[in-house]
């Protein structure tokens, strides 16, 4: 099958991120906290893309921030998917009260806006990394939840299943080898547009000086430090904010090329 | 007349039966938040006394502020006290400068409310009229600018597309201030000038789904028969589209619009942060920063409230617009 010109370029620019955040320490110029440069510089050999509010090389932290803005967002959407989907196919499996329970709180949960629940949860909790990730994975989960419910039910009445129960195979046994399996493809294209909005999630916490705490920076973060210069015509916040939405763009390009993929090997109406 | 029709099932309109069950659904769903919000609050780790006093407060102060908050009273006592405080207008007092939270609250509600309003004013038209253009020329160039700019939109978080907006018409084409300051003696022109930025973002933000959703709706109702038969009769495309396919979505339409009404809600508590916009969601995050429990379990609880209405409205909307259910059997 060959690739789509969008799918390529969303990977090779996904790829790219994930090499400077996984690398960062070697890769970027200067470190995280130096200040090498005058307030909000231009562009210039020694600062590719200039210096920020306090006269850091903002590649540097793009770069540095990019590994945090990452690793919370694989972190936060490792744990929904896990949870959401662990719970999705016990709900699907087992039914009955457990079932129900599950899916009503999954309800009350999606019932308000997850930032307005972050918001909440936030005030009471102290503002870490493991925190951070744990909310954000926890309220995500939701989402997985009601999918993996969903594809697991339709897995759940098959006749190969049904001969796995039958055969005497435990539930573990039904969850892991029969159900997990066959509903992998839907789950990892979700798996995409899960982490772009955990990347998205973060950014706005951040952003409004309730995720990620100084000394570390993510993008969401930079964006806030940044911000005021946009008044004096200083663009240094708007390199933050490019990086989130190419991220986004990128990340969303791909998972859409899955998500066709794996519809038309099932059959579906997709492309 | 009402309860004449509620208390025989078989007399009661289906109708006025449906909305009344999602509304009771929706009250029902309500209250379950705020045990949420209130019970949530209080089970995770964490002291309200600590917070206000710091971390060196001495045993004998924590003990006395919990004392005179009513912290030593069993959590279900004090969750109905603040539900029977919150369903009488009594919000309670911030802990951070003991402020009546109502008022506060009421201060800034209208504010949020000028700015969601002017937002969906302008927003709703709009991504009907896109919707429709794009299903006219659906697959072609009209079609592939409209979707191609609305999805890298969706792809943007709030404050993303703040800064471009904001960078672009105050920095590229000088038009307009990048704070958004209301005071309490400003004429509504003046007021309506000063949130033009923020609303134009707001605008950006739910465009792009409503508009999509108004499109795949109209695409749909596209496909069927009649609409083949107003083609071959040889009407226009716009007019197919206005007077045959239009009518037959606006249900659907109707309730994408509410549904992306409720959106704003998340959008605005942002909108309001990157502008300084001195409203509720301002309001709600601030005193998240300042772990203000009250102020936060109260505000939170309006916003809940808000898009569990706004989301009633739609189904209420949607069941009202299906023909199906207008007669009884």
């Amino acid at each position: 099958m060959k690739m789509p010109l969008s799918a390529l370029i969303g990977l090779i620019l996904t790829g790219a991120f994930v090499f400077c955040a996984v690398f960062a320490q070697w890769i970027a110029p200067y470190p995280l906290d130096a200040v090498t440069g005058g307030v909000w510089e231009g562009p210039s050999d020694a600062h590719w893309l200039g210096t920020d509010t306090i006269g850091r090389d903002i590649l540097s932290r793009l770069i540095h921030g990019g590994q945090i803005t990452i690793f919370v967002a694989l972190a936060s959407s490792l744990i929904s998917f896990g949870l959401g989907s662990f719970l999705g196919f016990l709900a699907a499996v087992r039914g009955g009260w457990i079932d129900q329970g599950l899916s009503r709180i999954v309800d009350l949960m999606m019932a308000i806006p997850s930032l307005i629940v972050a918001l909440v949860v936030l005030s009471v909790l102290p503002l870490n990394l493991t925190v951070l990730i744990l909310v954000m994975g926890f309220l995500d989960a939701t989402r997985v939840f009601r999918l993996a419910r969903a594809v697991a039910m339709d897995i759940a009445v098959m006749d190969y299943v049904e001969a796995a129960k039958l055969r005497g195979e435990g539930q573990s046994w039904i969850i892991f080898r029969e159900i997990l399996p066959n509903a992998l493809s839907p789950l990892v294209a979700e798996f995409g547009l899960r982490f772009i909005f955990a990347v998205l999630f973060i950014s706005t916490l951040s952003f409004l000086g309730l995720g990620i705490q100084p000394p570390l920076t993510d993008w969401g973060g930079m964006v806030k430090e940044n911000k005021d210069g946009l008044i004096y015509g200083k663009s240094a916040a708007l390199m933050p904010a490019l990086a989130i939405a190419l991220l986004a763009i990128s990340v969303n390009l791909v998972a859409d090329w899955i998500l066709s993929r794996t519809t038309s090997l099932k059959g579906g109406r997709g492309a | 007349m009402l309860a004449e029709r509620l208390i025989g099932p078989g007399t009661v309109h289906p109708i006025l039966k449906l909305v009344v069950q999602r509304i009771a659904l929706g009250l029902l769903l309500l209250w379950a938040v705020s045990l949420l919000i209130f019970l949530g609050t209080e089970a995770l780790p964490g002291d309200v006394a600590q917070a206000i006093l710091g971390q060196s407060a001495t045993p004998e102060a924590l003990a006395n502020l919990r004392e005179s908050l009513g912290l030593n009273q069993p959590s279900y006592v004090r969750y109905f006290q603040w539900l029977g405080g919150i369903l009488t207008g009594d919000f309670g007092t911030a802990l951070t400068n003991g402020q009546d939270i109502g008022q506060a609250i009421a201060q800034r509600l209208g504010n949020t409310l000028f700015l969601a309003a002017c937002a969906a004013v302008i927003s709703v038209p709009l991504a009907i009229l896109l919707g429709l253009i794009a299903a006219r020329y659906n697959g072609r160039w009209p079609d592939k600018v409209i979707s191609g700019v609305t999805l890298s939109t969706i792809s943007l978080p709030e404050f993303v597309a703040a800064y471009f907006v904001i960078f672009l018409l105050t920095q590229v084409i000088p038009i307009f201030q990048p704070v958004a300051m209301v005071f309490p003696g400003m004429s509504f022109w003046e007021r309506l000038n000063a949130v033009a930025l923020p609303v134009i973002v707001l605008v950006l933000v739910v465009l792009a789904h409503m508009m999509r959703m108004t499109r795949a709706a109209i695409l749909n109702v596209m496909q069927s028969a009649y609409i083949e038969t107003a083609e071959l009769k040889g009407l226009s495309p716009m007019r197919v589209i206005w007077q045959h396919a239009f009518p037959n979505a606006i249900a659907p339409i109707v309730s994408v619009v509410v549904l992306n009404l409720a959106y704003l809600v998340v959008g605005v508590v942002v909108v309001e942060v990157v502008f300084s916009y001195n409203a509720l969601g301002q309001y709600l995050v601030d005193h998240v920063a300042k772990r203000d429990l009250p102020v936060v379990q109260a505000v939170g609880l309006i916003f809940a409230a808000v898009y569990i209405g706004l989301n009633i409205l739609a189904d209420v909307i949607a069941i009202i617009a299906n023909p199906r259910l207008r007669h009884p059997k």
